[in-house]
Formats: C-alpha cells, structure tokens, sequence
C-alpha cells in the first residue's frame, strides 16, 4: 500500500485550473520525483498535498486519512513535513528556534535525539544557531528549510526545488543529503526543475505538463526518454 | 534663580511625559501587535481602552469606591479588583471582535477588514455613550496625595514625582516586560512570531493560526484594561469620546516605533508622551494633538517604517 495516494486532484487559483486531473502514489521508503518546467503545477502539488490548498475534486490519501478534509494545521501530525520552494524560513527567528518550530506540533519530546540529527546532516547549521535566521547565505536557509522540516519526524517529506538559486557545489550537496536521509528511511517527494540531478537520486518519477502528468515511469528510463531528454535534460 | 526655574519645569514635563507614555505604550503595544500579526489597523483599540476606563469606574463604583469622599486611605484590593475586571474585559471583548467582526474578513481585501475595525469603533463609542452618558465622569482619585520629591527628600521644587507617577510606572514596566518574555519564551510567543512572518508557514508546523491570533487579541486588549485603570486614576476623569484622543496618541506612537515592531511600540509610548507633555508646557494644552497630528504626518512623510523600522508579515 503506498503512504500517499494523489487522486484526480483538480485545483485551481480562482478560475484559473493549475492541476487538470493529477494522480501519482508515493511508496514507503522510495524517492519519487516531479519534474516539468516552470508553471506547470509542481509547486501546485505540493501545497496541495500539505493542505494549504484546496483542490476542487479528487483526494490526497495518507494511510487511511484524506488530506483534502485535514485541516492545514493537522497535516504535519499525520506525518507529512514541508520544505517549500523559496525556503521560507523565519528570517526573524533564531536558527535554532526555526528548528524549534519544525517540532511544534510534537511538543518537546526528544527533541534533543533531533536536533542532533539535523547537526549531523549540516554541520554548517550547527555554527549559526543563535543567528537570524534571515542572515545565513541562500544554501545555508536551504539547510535549515529542510532541517526544519526534518524537526517533525514526518513519514513524508516534501522538498520543492531544493537546489534553486544554488552554487553548483552545494546543490551537489544538497542532493547527497537528500540521498542522505533517504538511506535512513525517509520516504521523498521532490519537486525539481533540475531533472537530471533529481533522476540521479529519485527511484521513480514524473512528468508534470501544464497540469497533468504526461509521463511516469522509473527514474533510470526517464533519463534515457527521449523526449525527457530533450524538454528537461536539454539535449537534443 | 531663573534659570533653576527653567529647568524645574522642563524636569516637571519630563516626569509627566514619562508617566503618560506609560499607558500611550500600553495602548500602542494593542495596535502594533495586531498589526504585526494580520496586517490591521485596529482602529476600534482605543474604543476599548475607553470601554476599560468605564469598566472601572463601574467596578469600583460596584465596590463602593466610586468616588473618594469619606475613604480613609487607599483601597488597594478595590483597585487590584478593578483592574483584573478591566483586563478580563477589554481582553474578552478584543477576543470577540476578532471573532465577530474581524475572522470572517481574513481572506477579504484588505480594506475591508479596515472598515469592519471603523464599525466596531462606532460600536464602542456607542456603547460608552449608552454606558456612563455624553458627559465627563469623574473618576475617583483613590491614591494618596504624597509627592516623594518634596515630601520625602524636602526638595522645593515644582517637579513632582507622586504616588500615582509610581504606581502608574511600577505596573506598566513590568507588563511590557512581561509582555516581551512571553513573546519571547513561550510556546505561544513563539507561536505568534511565526504567523507574523508567515502564517501559511506556520499554519505547516501546526500551529492553530486562529488561535494564535485570537490570543493575540487578548495580549493587546489586557493591556488595554490594565491601561485604562491607570489613565483613571492618573487623570480622574473619563468621558465616551476618549478612545479617539487616546487612541490617536497610541497610534502615532506605534507608527512612529515602527508599526508591528513591539519594542517600537514602547519607545514610541514615552516618546510620544513626553512630546505631548512638553508641548503643553511651552506651547499649552490647545496644542497638544496638533503636535501629535503633526508628528504622524512628518513619520508618514520622511520616516513611514518609524524609529525601530516596520515589520512587515511577510517572509523576507
Ligand atoms: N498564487 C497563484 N495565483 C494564481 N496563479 C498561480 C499562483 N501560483 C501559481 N499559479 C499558476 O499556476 C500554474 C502552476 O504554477 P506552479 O505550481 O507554481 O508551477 P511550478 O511549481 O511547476 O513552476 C502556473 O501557471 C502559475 O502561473
Ligand atoms: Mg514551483
């Protein structure tokens, strides 16, 4: 059975219909992909799945609940944490009470088996606790969105376009991590416009065209698809 | 000899100032805080505090101390009792505004909320007016008389530092400290900070943003009430329109510490009260809120994000 079930998910932004029918599962300790180019509704399938989006049809299945009729703040308690596109870190929080808030909704329990967890994955956070958050450089905000995340022991992460804006290196970091924390049993969903270090790590993937998904299939044969490779890898 | 003059009566203005930016922060610090949280100029808050104002003068009335002749000394308990009575209504009636007046509008545009706010202000005025009448009510003067400066240091002097500068200052300080420690250290505070940045974020971590924002209400509408007994006994008078003076005051306080920025809020109460207090010593009472209005517009115009800088809600 997979941990997240997109059915049919229709949503719009007024009359505007950003997802036409979209449907994909995630399974239990997989990495899966969405990949598509800019505006085609990858962003739009995150916030849909995380509640703070309400599509107009279809369903979002999360073990037996429906996430469409979980209210938004419910979400993170049935195991599923958001790092959103563009970070969005507290900039006027501490680092580490960015980190605090990852672990709002399970109170204070254990907290300190997680925080050590994330300063194991990005020692560079470590450094920069008592820092506003608003001053760490684009890769480090990147670190602390997904250790924030991370903070909530989610069964699920969501992660959308972690390498944007990045310096080659720490993209190739970014992803190691994320390989990383997959190697310990965190299952993933990742958004990236950067196809070809997403099919590098994901075991599954899709295509996401104005809206639907044109194309689903393993990672390794969508790297070799022509037409992924032309749109998306850009080669020709 | 002149001179010493001088200087005792701008030494009296400062004192008086310091005094009076007391409760103008405590009044501001409900605007800046919802303002930092969902963006409103709540232009119903000094509407409230006068509503506190009232709220006393009826509890200690209820009491037995509506007015101070015939009391020997101090009714401590009376006034610890009116000003709980006070906080705990204008903190509930913040409470039900938002829920009335203010939730329903959250996803409008924003000048909707805005005029849902003026509405409530017609609504408090209409109420104080319906409560305690059109006129000026005295409110009773129930602190002792005694002034430290000349009758404990027998300094000759027209500064004065009274029994009601130190109460008014021995509870206002610690209430914006408190207020500060919540903000900072509790799982609420906390929890506030985080819908001011990004409330679809924090909406992510599980935070209940309705609530957050109704305890935010609460904060400021305490604050209010704890306000209002103070102004009553400082001033020893209360009248239905004096939200709108008070409120003005309030306002340009928080704008000129940075709207949303809640030390802001409290630089720009004494601020402002001092403004307001040297003012009227050199210039006279009429011109007062002509200095406050003037105020408000020069901020607007050369310094619109206030002394400690604006906080806007949104993520940087
Ligand atoms: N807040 C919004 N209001 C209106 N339209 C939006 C909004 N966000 C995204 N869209 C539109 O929805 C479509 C999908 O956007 P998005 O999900 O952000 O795409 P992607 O993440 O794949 O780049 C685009 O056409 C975009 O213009
Ligand atoms: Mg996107």
């Amino acid at each position: 059975m997979p941990i997240l079930e997109v059915q049919d998910v229709h949503t719009y932004y007024g009359n505007i219909e950003a997802l036409k029918g979209i449907s994909l599962k995630v399974e239990q300790g997989e990495i899966v992909t969405l990949i598509g180019s800019n505006g085609a509704g990858k962003t739009t399938t995150l916030r849909t799945i995380a509640g703070v989006l309400r599509p107009r049809r279809g369903t979002v299945r999360m073990d037996s609940s429906d996430l469409t009729k979980t209210p938004a703040n419910q979400i993170v308690r049935l195991g599923i944490a958001h790092s959103p596109e563009g970070r969005r870190i507290f900039a006027r929080m501490t680092v580490r009470e960015n980190l605090e808030m990852g672990a709002f909704a399970r109170g204070a329990a254990n907290i300190a088996d997680d925080y050590e967890r994330v300063y194991t994955l990005f020692p560079r956070i470590k450094e920069r606790l008592k820092q506003r958050a608003g001053t760490l450089s684009g890769g480090e905000q990147q670190m602390l969105a997904i250790g924030r995340a991370l903070m909530a022991r989610p069964k699920l992460l969501l992660l959308d376009e972690p390498s944007m804006g990045l310096a080659p290196v720490l993209v190739e970091l970014v992803f190691q991590t994320i390989k990383e924390i997959n190697a310990q049993g965190m299952t993933v969903l990742l958004v990236e416009q950067n196809a070809h270090m997403a099919l590098t790590i994901a075991n599954r993937g899709y295509v996401l065209q104005t809206g639907k998904i044109v194309l689903s299939d393993t990672a390794k044969a969508l790297a070799s698809n022509e037409m992924v490779r032309k749109a998306y890898l850009g080669e020709d | 000899m002149g001179e010493g003059k001088d200087i005792d009566l701008l030494a009296a203005a400062i004192v008086i100032g310091i005094t009076n930016g007391a409760f103008i922060a405590l009044i501001a610090l409900g605007y800046t805080l919802v303002y930092g949280i969902i963006e409103l100029i709540n232009f119903a808050h000094g509407d409230l505090f006068m509503l506190g104002t009232f709220a006393c003068l009826t509890t200690l009335t209820i009491l037995g101390f509506g007015t101070e002749v015939g009391i020997a000394g101090t009714p401590w308990l009376a006034l610890v009792i009116a000003m709980l009575v006070a906080m705990a209504f204008c903190g509930g009636l913040n409470v039900l505004a938002e829920r009335i007046a203010y939730r329903p509008l959250r996803k409008a545009p924003r000048l909707a909320p805005l005029i849902s706010a003026i509405g409530v202000s017609f609504i408090f005025i209409n109420i104080g007016l319906f409560w305690q009448g059109p006129t000026p009510r005295r409110f009773p003067d129930l602190l002792p008389q005694y002034d430290f400066l000349s009758q404990f240091f027998g300094l000759h002097t027209l500064v004065r530092f009274t029994v009601k500068d130190l109460f008014v200052l021995s509870l206002a300080v610690p209430l914006m400290l408190g207020l500060a420690w919540v903000i900072q250290n509790t799982r609420m505070g906390k929890a506030m900070r985080a819908v001011a940045q990004d409330s679809e974020m924090a909406l992510q971590m599980g935070i209940d943003v309705n609530r957050v924002i109704a305890f935010t209400f609460l904060l400021g509408g305490l604050l209010a009430g704890a306000a209002s007994l103070m102004y009553g006994l400082y001033n020893n008078n209360t009248v239905f329109t004096l939200g709108f003076t008070a409120g003005l005051k309030a306002f340009t306080a928080a704008v000129l510490g940075g709207i949303g920025n809640v030390s802001g809020a409290a630089l720009g109460g004494f601020v402002l009260g001092l403004l307001a207090s040297l003012t009227v010593t050199y210039f006279g009472g009429q011109w007062e809120n002509v200095g406050v209005f003037s105020l408000l517009v020069i901020i607007l115009v050369f310094r619109p994000t206030g002394l400690l800088g604006q906080i806007q809600g949104d993520r940087a």
